[in-house]
């Protein structure tokens, strides 16, 4: 945010006015234009709906004072554990507008989109090459897409074998995604629980896995920011009873070039290139969810798969094993031109440094903020850590509180209240592309509320105050849902 | 490296905070077995200008909307898109934003999303909208799920107008709860009612149509809802929104679920993604809604203020039972959308479906002139239509494009008693010169 | 210690019974709703509904979370509390009175005796918080 703007605090429909218009629409150039000589009575609305009558001044006045309201990377550190907000390169922005990206349908002829089939092929080969994997599809539009494509592809592959396994076992650290996109893919969602480290309890692991048990689905590295180091034993238990193993990969931004989930064992995995490969998160998408896996499961891919033979490519549909489709097309591709560009910018060192500097940055925050907040596991974390807001707790503030007291300070706050197995959560990853200035002033600002919350809570619980709206009531929200503007009533 | 600060010096600097020796160090806990012991096997570093040189060419062999008359529709369609959205949507705040959860920081986000709910309840008539799904095809999928929630039962009632690629995704998410899906035949392009009768009963979980349906034909919504209604199913009815500024809202037909594909209202085409998916439905069945809501309320301060509500439903609270398992939706893609009706407006929308009709209609009726040439239905369409040509869809399309037009979508690939088919649509944008080059070039290529 | 009238019958998953003849009437108790916070939204069954012993009859939901609803014993619903769909917050305001949900027309009047007393559900309450 630019700065507290008090009030602003309008509607796009509120600054209508009638007979004003934003649009601008050629003369009709063919003979026939009135739709009642074209369409049958029924098929007209009778009343228009009830849209906003703007200038083209108003729309862009509006829209840039509601920008203003928000927090972005552009502009503030967004500590957020598993999310990966890093910066967002422009020049991927550009590359997704050449008119021969943007601007290409998907059913133009395939010969005419070969530029198209090429810079997905060439992603799908060089995402497989980064996990380890043998193909990659690149049609998920998110990582719960992913997840329900590697589950579903999980699924068939036991069918194939003649095997029905109803169960798929999560450490109850997982993000939401996990079981829910289980559940819909028809399983039982059975929950392991985690030691306190957010490793996998291998005994308990062992003797709930049986050959009713499809695959077992884990975040590697977890959702404590740990390298799971037993992974190797962790997969061979599992395939010795035919269970797939499936990896979440929102934490790939630690592992780049230095680890791989195809060489630790695992049979699937999803990428979030919204997460580690920079596509910008957009207030909540698009994204995508790539999902790689090894050659067993490669019948099973979802259609269409883009193919390659003697340098020309298409879309191959003729695959009967096919799980079906996610999307009704191949992909959001505006997101793959991103990722491309980025793989494309950094090469394999410049991959290489990012995982370096991502778990850089997130030990140095730790070192920094130990002394005041406690940890939630001993030892060096990953791309992320995970500190416990329990000591400030004691004094009467949460992790709710502090996450407020930071906007104020000028900071997005970390993830709070996950994983579920750390009590009053604070995840923070700073990401490799945060410099240790900013590390050093997020620091500060953390120590300065842990010494409020022992000596003056009161600026605590009362943020924020500098934001354009205080804390908001979330219980109204909930027990009056209103869900859209409604037109005045008409004065009588 | 440009996207990263550290530099060697500030590096050691950390590592002798943190009281380790090297990076190195702090990969300990990785045992060695597990680490890849060769740089990663991909192509070197592009300075930006190659890369933009590089990615030019590529993108160059593509046939685009720009330097191609576009006749293509079948679920994407070449709307115009105005000149303020792409300078809206590249604002930093907007774009590298991240999901509204902490909402006192993200008003921006949450007010336009409020808005978007808004705008797509009013055009297709329904009580309340979500913030979007990911396209037209996974939000009807979602639909079928939530059906089968609300009723308890498992056959969904498909139309075969409902788009080909969307059934796939419907049976795919289908898989998980076992959903059995039936189609329901058309009678020269428009669902057969008396077939739909019969396709219905207390197993039927939802009836869906699709409003102007994949072949571009107007179907008769209300009745496919009392047929629906009759049998305790739900009706969804998949429907494109440019569309709704001029025509009947589904919600006024008898929809207890909208959905459809929000790509024409402003978001590129990009060789199919990504899009807009959208889903309305009444107001009772709010509860059991995929994806986020956006809810107005109250601060601290009284002042209004805007939050993600109705969360419960949710998979990052509900988990293995949450009513979908979406988290990352399109909401820049819904931002595009928002301004995009913004800025046409309550009667610009309209117009725009004036002229797609009034272009589409006169577009068919030039290039039925053609000799051996005919329309293959004869129901009422809006903005797309189906020809019937003498000579191979695929042939005409190739020699088409020489003539930089991309003529119309093949049908033999979605169905085999339609390879004679080509699926022509017309938007705002075609100018008269196209459509008479269009037909001058057709009359050429089946000769 | 939280408000644990003595008058009632209590289960593990936190709900309370006034049993009454051959009808019990069902809520959940003052604990269950300080924890889950205020009350948005009840969803509950429609009269005529048949519930069994411990097994989930509806969702109690608020703004962080979603319980499920587990009936205390087996029987037919013949009420069910229309003033929740307007008015949740009477979960947490009153929750042994007018936060009421059911009326059950028991089935097996003998599971009551199976229940706990207003004493051991406080003895539960005070150990599951260690």
């Amino acid at each position: 945010m630019t700065e507290t703007r008090p009030g602003y605090d309008k509607l796009i429909f509120e600054l209508s006015s009638p007979g004003r218009f934003a649009h601008s629409l050629p003369a009709c150039d063919v003979p026939v234009e009135d739709p009642a000589q074209l369409l049958p009575a029924a098929y007209l609305r009778g009343t228009p709906p009830e849209l906003p009558e703007v200038s083209e001044v108003d729309v862009i006045r509006h829209y840039s004072r509601l920008s203003q309201m928000n927090y972005g990377v552009d502009t503030h550190f967004y500590p957020l554990g598993s999310c990966t907000m890093k910066y967002n390169p422009k020049i991927n922005e550009d590359m997704a507008r050449l008119a021969g990206f943007a601007r290409l349908h998907p059913l133009a002829p395939e010969a005419a989109s070969q530029g198209a089939l090429r810079l997905m092929h060439e992603l799908a080969r060089d995402l497989a090459e980064i996990a380890g994997m043998d193909h990659v599809s690149l049609q998920p539009a998110a990582g719960a897409q992913g997840e329900l494509a590697g589950v579903l592809m999980i699924r068939a592959y036991h069918l194939s074998r003649g095997e029905r396994r109803h169960k798929v076992l999560i450490p109850d650290s997982a993000h939401g995604t996990n079981p829910a996109s289980t559940a819909h893919a028809g399983f039982t969602v059975v929950e392991l629980k985690s030691e306190a480290s957010g490793e996998v309890d291998l005994a308990d692991l062992e003797a709930h896995l049986d050959e009713d048990v499809a695959a077992f689905m884990i975040t590697q590295p977890n959702t404590l920011g740990l390298f799971e180091s037993r992974i190797h034993t962790i997969t061979e238990l599992c395939h010795a009873k035919g269970v797939q193993v499936y990896m979440d990969g929102a934490n790939f931004n630690a592992i780049l070039g230095i680890t791989r989930p195809g060489d630790l064992g695992f049979d699937v995995c999803h990428f979030n290139l919204h997460k580690t490969f920079t596509t910008p998160h957009g207030g909540g998408g698009p994204g995508a969810g790539p999902v790689g896996i090894k050659s067993h499961l490669a019948p099973f891919l979802p259609t269409p798969v883009v193919v390659e033979r003697d340098g020309v490519f298409a879309l191959d549909w003729r695959r009967p094993q096919s799980i079906g489709k996610l999307q009704a097309f191949w992909g959001n591709f505006g997101m793959l031109v991103r990722a491309w560009t980025y793989i494309r910018t950094m090469g394999p060192d410049g991959l290489r440094a990012v995982s370096d500097n991502a778990v850089l940055n997130a030990n140095y925050v730790l070192k920094r903020l130990e002394g005041d907040y406690d940890r939630s596991a001993p030892g060096p974390c990953m791309h992320e850590c995970v500190l416990s807001a329990r000591r400030q707790k004691r004094h009467g503030v949460t992790a709710m509180d502090i996450a407020k007291r930071l906007l104020d300070l000028g900071f997005y706050a970390p993830s709070t209240y996950f994983p579920l197995i750390v009590e009053e959560a604070l995840m923070i990853e700073p990401t490799e592309t945060e410099s240790r200035e900013t590390l050093d002033a997020f620091c500060d600002a953390m120590i300065q509320i842990a010494r409020e919350a022992e000596t003056d809570p009161a600026p605590i619980h009362a943020a924020p105050m500098t934001t354009p709206v205080r804390r908001l009531d979330q219980t109204l929200a909930a027990r009056q849902p209103v869900l859209r503007w409604a037109p005045p009533p008409a004065a009588s | 490296m440009r996207y990263i600060s550290n530099t060697a010096a500030q590096q050691r600097e950390m590592l002798a905070t943190i009281g380790v020796g090297s990076l190195e160090d702090l990969l300990a806990g990785i045992p060695p077995k597990a680490r890849l012991s060769r740089p990663l096997a991909l192509p070197p570093a592009m300075a930006e200008t190659d890369l933009v040189r590089h990615l030019r060419a590529m993108a160059a062999t593509n046939a685009d909307a720009d330097s191609h008359a576009c006749f293509l529709g079948a679920g994407a369609y070449d709307h115009a898109i105005p000149s303020p959205i792409n300078h809206l949507i590249l604002r930093g705040e907007f774009f590298t934003a991240y999901t509204p959860y902490q909402p006192e920081a993200s008003q921006g986000t949450l007010r336009s999303i409020f808005e978007y709910q808004t705008m797509m309840a009013e055009l297709t008539g329904m009580d309340v909208a979500n913030a979007s799904i990911y396209d037209g095809a996974s939000a009807l999928a979602e639909a079928a799920l939530m059906a089968h929630a609300v009723t308890g039962r498992r056959e969904i009632a498909l139309s075969r107008g409902v788009h080909p690629l969307y059934r796939r995704v419907v049976e795919t998410y289908g898989e998980g709860p076992d959903l059995r899906l039936r189609d329901v035949p058309l009678g020269d392009g428009v669902t057969d009612l008396d077939a739909l009768r019969k396709a219905v009963g207390d197993a039927t979980a939802a009836v869906v149509v699709q409003y102007p349906n994949f072949f571009g034909c107007l179907e008769d919504v209300r009745a496919a809802g009392e047929i629906a209604h009759a049998a305790g199913a739900l009706l969804v009815v998949v429907a494109d929104p440019v569309n709704l500024g001029l025509l009947t809202p589904p919600g006024a037909l008898g929809a207890d679920i909208v959905v459809g594909e929000g790509q024409g209202l402003g978001v590129p085409m990009s060789f199919g993604g990504p899009n807009l998916g959208v889903f309305a439905a009444k107001r009772e069945l709010v509860r059991r809604m995929p994806g986020r809501l956006v809810g107005a309320t109250v601060d601290r301060d009284g002042g209004r203020g805007f939050v993600l509500t109705l969360q419960t439903r949710e998979q990052h609270i509900r988990r293995e039972k949450a009513t979908s398992n979406i988290c990352t939706n399109v909401a820049l893609c819904a931002l595009m959308a928002t301004i995009y009706v913004s800025i046409l407006g309550k009667h610009g929308l309209r117009r725009v479906g004036e002229l797609s009709t009034a272009k589409a209609h006169y577009a068919a009726a030039e290039l039925a002139k053609v000799p051996g040439v005919r329309l293959r239905f004869g129901a009422p369409f809006f903005k797309e239509f189906a020809l019937e040509l003498p000579k191979a869809p695929e042939r005409v399309v190739k020699r088409l494009l020489r003539d930089r037009i991309l003529a119309g979508v093949p049908l033999k690939s979605f169905d085999r008693t339609m390879k004679q088919s080509l699926l022509v649509a017309v938007t705002e944008k075609r100018t008269r010169e196209e459509i008479d080059a269009f037909a001058a070039a057709l009359g050429r290529a089946v000769a | 210690m939280v408000d644990v009238p003595e008058e009632l019958r209590y289960t593990k998953e936190h709900e309370w019974a006034r049993v009454e003849g051959d009808r019990a009437r069902v809520g959940i108790t003052a604990f269950a709703q300080e924890q889950l916070g205020d009350v948005v939204f009840v969803e509950l069954p429609k009269v005529g509904a048949t519930v069994m012993s411990m097994k989930t009859f509806g969702v109690v939901e608020s703004v962080k979370a979603v319980s499920d609803l587990f009936a205390p014993l087996t029987g037919e619903v013949v009420e069910v509390n229309a003033e929740l769909g307007k008015k949740p917050e009477l979960v947490n305001s009153d929750p042994y009175g007018q936060g009421w949900m059911l009326v059950i027309k028991l089935a097996k009047p003998a599971e009551a005796g199976e229940l706990m007393t207003a004493e051991a559900y406080r003895r539960f309450v005070e150990s599951a918080a260690h």
